[in-house]
């Protein structure tokens, strides 16, 4: 049984039908990945993941329970965790608040502490920026810093939105391989990219999402290698 | 020079209890952006609770101890009151138009108001009514204080030191500062928003019912509830809110001391007639060259 099971998924903005009956599941351990363009839905689904949006149908299930419904502090400790659109890290807050504030779900103290220490080894610059506001970083560090902070609340399911956004290609080679080190290590993880050349390159398994509705869903080699593929999304 | 050490004294004093006011102003402002016009009324019911309190319990000489016990046990009561304007009025309209929570803050305002003048009667509580605390008059470099002004000065910057620990040291506080910045990216971080939002006027509150029973007791008596001079009083705290730098807390503390002060020595140097207009003139000149207040947030941010 998969970690994540989506089934059915609508999802209205007012008039907008912004999902039309979207499923997709995630299986423990994989990278699955998201792609399509801008307006797609992709962010959209995984707001709705995490409580942000509420859905009009269908059922979300993690972990063989529904979380449909759940606020979004109650989604985070049922174990999944949000690095989302924009990277949303707290301008005005240390690098070590923000951190901090990515295990609020927790309470352990030693846990915690080991865990900023982690992140500190994971990403050396972090460490070196632990005092300042996180608004001074540079974009690559900012996004260092939205995973390091997610990792933060120990989940069982990683979702990033985006992380390539506005980022120096070798910057996003640098940020792909550490996502790919975390899956190494067992996270599981749901890809959001527009990125798709990128994205299928380190999945599993990738769906393809065009105005709201799952268009392909395959394996992420095959998706990569299929001409439809290639043509809308990777430039030929 | 004795007389203006007489007005700094005075300024200092009123400035703490303006400070302690503005800093429930700013507070919700921060978290909701938006003015909470009933946080005047929580501030008038302070010092209506206090003072039915020393009543009831026979305590209209307290001891030390017992004083303190009646401004624990107002400051308890005006929390739950803000918990519950919070979760009954403006809860529901979370996510309507901000001016419609506006319209509802002078709603439950004059709700209060009224309500307060059918429990409390429309008279005015005078000093003999009200408890005595010791009339004792302490010199300060040759100057006479009374001994109310030094207590509210202590007891407000006391619970100034107590909030400042709170939202920088803790937990929740620092859970606090995060929904100030975002709803949603706070959701994310799995913070309560809810819980936080009303913990944040059970707060404001309690430091507005402490004002309250000390602003009583510094002037000898208690309006009606609906009279004026409390939504002055108020509307003065939330100038110096939006002097400091409406959101920010150093900057209410600020702006309550600059406001009182600068009230006293108007008062005191020019003429009474425009202690009021003061409050009214820092605020248009605020306004004009530094619109974000004194420690307005300027954020450093990188897209």
């Amino acid at each position: 049984m998969a970690l994540l099971e989506v089934k059915d998924l609508d999802i209205h903005y007012g008039a907008i039908h912004a999902l039309k009956g979207v499923s997709i599941s995630v299986e423990e351990g994989q990278i699955v990945t998201l792609v399509g363009s801008n307006g797609a839905g992709k962010t959209t689904t995984l707001r709705a993941l995490s409580g942000l949006v509420g859905a009009s149908r269908g059922d979300i299930t993690f972990a063989g329970k529904s979380i449909r419904g759940k606020k979004p502090h109650e989604i985070v400790r049922v174990g999944i965790a949000h690095s989302p659109e924009g990277r949303g890290i707290f301008a005005s807050l240390t690098v070590r608040d923000n951190l901090e504030l990515g295990a609020y779900s927790r309470n352990d103290k030693a846990g915690i502490a080991s865990d900023i220490e982690r992140s500190f080894s994971r990403f050396p610059i972090l460490k070196e920026r632990e005092k300042q506001a996180a608004g001074t970083l540079s974009g690559g560090e900012q996004q260092m810093l939205a995973v390091a902070r997610a990792l933060m609340a120990r989940p069982k399911l990683l979702l990033l939105d985006e992380p390539s956004l506005g980022l120096a290609p070798q910057i996003v080679h640098a940020i792909f391989r550490i996502i790919r080190e975390i899956n190494a290590e067992g996270m599981t993880i749901l890809l959001v990219e527009q990125n798709a050349h990128m994205a299928l390159s380190i999945a599993n398994h990738g769906y393809v999402l065009e105005t709201g509705q799952i268009k392909m869903s395959d394996d992420a080699k095959k998706l990569a290698a299929s001409d439809e593929v290639r043509k809308a999304y990777l430039g030929g | 020079m004795s007389s203006f050490l007489q007005f700094l004294f005075k300024g200092i004093s009123v400035g703490s209890l303006y400070a302690l006011i503005a800093l429930g102003y700013t507070m919700v402002y921060g978290i909701l952006q938006f003015i909470n016009f009933a946080h005047s009324d929580v501030f008038m019911l302070g010092a209506f609770f206090s003072y039915r309190l020393a009543v009831k319990l026979d305590w209209l000489t307290p001891s030390p101890i017992q004083a303190t016990a009646l401004l624990l046990m107002a400051m308890a009561m005006c929390a739950i009151t803000g918990f519950l304007i919070e979760r009954l009025a403006y809860r529901p309209l979370r996510h309507a138009p901000r001016l419609n929570v506006l319209i509802t803050a002078i709603g439950v305002s004059l709700f209060i108001e009224n309500t307060g003048q059918l429990i409390f009667g429309k008279n005015v509580i005078g000093v003999r009514s009200l408890p005595q605390l010791p009339e004792h008059v302490f010199h300060i470099a040759g100057i006479p204080v009374r001994a109310v002004e030094v207590i509210a000065v202590v007891t407000a910057v006391a619970l100034m030191i107590g909030l400042q620990a709170l939202v920088f040291g803790t937990k929740i506080g620092r859970g606090m500062r995060a929904v100030a910045i975002d709803h949603n990216i706070a959701g994310l971080m799995g913070i309560p928003v809810d819980r936080i939002i009303s913990f944040t006027f059970i707060i404001g509150s309690a430091l507005a019912a402490a004002a309250g029973l000390l602003v009583a007791l510094t002037y000898g008596q208690i309006k009606q509830p609906a009279d004026a001079s409390w939504v002055l009083y108020g509307l003065k705290a939330f100038v110096a809110a939006v002097i400091g730098g409406i959101g920010n807390l150093p900057g209410a503390m600020l702006g309550g001391l600059l406001l009182g002060l600068s009230e006293q020595f108007v008062a005191g140097y020019l003429s009474t007639t425009f202690r009021d207009a003061i409050a009214f003139g820092l605020l248009i000149l605020i306004l004009l060259v530094r619109p974000s207040g004194l420690l307005g947030k300027r954020v450093v941010e990188k897209v």
